[in-house]
């Protein structure tokens, strides 16, 4: 069971401290997303560091958006020597999506030759130039997979590809259409892929009814059905508390993931919400973690 | 073929009256501007007309001489200039970047000011939507993708695509944009070729594309 924490806007290194404080014991493992929908915030690497010293197990998140493979090794290289032992490699966000659109996207490289990167880096002791390294860095290499983008019937061959580059653990696009979800896990399984990678379900907890239907129209990759935007309209109209009722269809979605051969456990980003993890992981009998 | 698209007037007619032109020679380009409707003589024309209009309106002398050799690429195509180009005090080329450049090259001491953004090699539909085909990479990979190139009909130039963005067949930077992966991967099996796609396709060598210097080559 991993969570997630965002780091702040600014150089606050107390703010990733708090949060940290919200999530030690809560879960195995804490992602530091990377400029997260291509919005400038602190260094994952830094905020990792500062996880590591307040007892916490980070998982830092890298973008190929940002940087080429020489910023790439030199921060893996970089994150290595403060004890930073989890990478999840992912493409990244399209820049127009964050608060610097101009910005020249990068992508020297993809998420999955990211992946291979960072393997040659840890198994042959090489960047990727060539040059051995005398103390090469120990990674636990993970990646992300979106069940729900399309064309559908590549979402799971996409992830034999990024196990065949190397990838251990992956942790999935947020789900809430959970028989999609299904149907995709019966293809991993018919490739044997679950029996090779740890797969980790996505679950995040909805605020409110609106987060729902921005998620739904706004995101591309995500697929949110009517029956939980119904839900979270229909709590704040009985007057009870839309969190409350997000955070109930949070369990609920974890204890579906539990029934789900293949699923080896969830992460759950509580999007600038981190103080929801604790009653999500206690309400779905979670405890203790690690 | 280039696709370019002619810049704004105001932008046009602010490097005319920032410079101080009064003989302007107007440069259109008889090849791909002329087909991307940017820079042939007809535009050529329409743009000569509303310049002089504009500089007319605002009580300030400007005589535009229009001449569209067939490429502006070419220094055997420019010679043809070389009389108008005398009595000008600017050039204000329609042509491509590649053009502005070789008349800047072919006449020395003369100031050329572009009139029309290069934008891409692309090519049409029949309602004049041009669509980038290729970015001129220097090392085509069409062979292993249908025929459509991942580097400029994929938002993230991605070689192991599609991402996590991809809906509807659409990017994710906006749903006037196919799926470049979308279009490969549809190819690709139309050729009964879908198979290939599981192939992971190590990190490229960027040297022949944009990262290794200005390129030549010599033929």
């Amino acid at each position: 069971m991993t969570s997630e924490l965002g780091p702040p806007r600014d150089a606050d290194a107390s703010a990733v401290v708090e949060k940290a404080k919200l999530l030690k014991g809560q879960s195995d493992a804490v992602n530091i997303t990377d400029n997260q929908t291509a919005i400038v915030r602190m260094s994952s690497i830094a905020a990792a560091k500062l996880l590591i010293d307040e007892g916490l197990e980070p998982v830092v998140q890298m973008t190929c958006r940002d940087r080429n493979r020489l910023a790439m090794q030199a921060d893996i290289l970089g994150a290595a020597a403060l004890g930073v032992k989890n990478l999840l490699c992912l493409t990244g966000d399209h820049q127009k999506f964050g608060d610097h659109p101009q910005a020249k996207g990068v992508w020297d490289l993809d998420s999955i030759q990211l992946i291979q990167m960072a393997k040659m880096m840890r198994d042959e002791k090489k960047l990727m130039g060539g040059q051995e390294m005398a103390v090469a860095p120990e990674l636990f290499i993970g990646a992300a997979e979106n069940p729900f983008a399309d064309p559908f019937e590549l979402r799971a061959r996409r992830l034999a590809k990024k196990v065949a580059a190397g990838a251990q653990f992956i942790q999935t696009q947020i789900v809430y259409n959970v028989p999609k979800f299904e149907k995709w896990m019966d293809e991993v399984r018919s490739l044997g892929l679950d029996k090779q990678v740890y797969i980790m379900a996505g679950i995040s907890p909805l605020k409110s009814a609106g987060m729902a239907k921005y998620m739904k129209n706004n995101v591309p990759g995500m697929d949110v059905p009517d029956e939980y935007i119904e839900r979270m309209t229909a709590a704040k109209d009985a007057g009870r508390s839309p969190k409350e009722e997000g955070i109930a269809i949070a369990v609920e979605l974890i204890e579906r993931m539990k029934t789900i051969p293949g699923i080896a456990g969830v992460h759950v980003m509580a999007i600038e919400w981190e103080e929801a993890v604790p009653t999500i992981v206690g309400n779905a009998g979670l405890f203790p973690r690690p | 073929m280039i696709v370019g698209q002619r810049k704004p007037i105001d932008e046009i007619y602010a490097m005319i009256t920032a410079n101080d032109i009064k003989k302007l020679l107007l440069g259109g380009c008889g090849t791909c501007v002329t087909i991307s409707f940017a820079g042939g003589e007809k535009e050529v024309a329409e743009l000569a007309a509303a310049l002089e209009l504009k500089a007319k309106t605002d009580g300030r002398a400007l005589e535009v001489t229009q001449l569209t050799p067939l490429r502006q690429c070419e220094p055997e195509y420019t010679q043809e200039m070389s009389d108008a180009v005398k009595g000008a005090d600017a050039v204000l080329s329609l042509s491509c970047g590649v053009g502005v450049q070789t008349l800047a090259a072919e006449f020395p001491g003369v100031r050329v000011l572009p009139g029309v953004n290069t934008m891409m090699l692309g090519s049409h539909s029949p309602d004049r939507l041009f669509v980038e085909y290729c970015g001129a990479c220097g090392d085509c990979v069409l062979a292993e993708t249908g025929g459509v190139c991942p580097i400029v009909r994929c938002s993230k130039s991605m070689l192991n695509g599609p991402c996590g963005g991809s809906v509807n067949g659409k990017c994710e930077v906006s749903p006037d944009i196919d799926c470049g992966w979308q279009l490969i991967f549809d190819k690709l099996n139309e050729l009964n070729l879908g198979q290939t796609w599981d192939e992971v396709k190590p990190a490229r060598d960027w040297r022949p594309s944009w990262h290794g210097g200005p390129r030549r080559v010599q033929q």
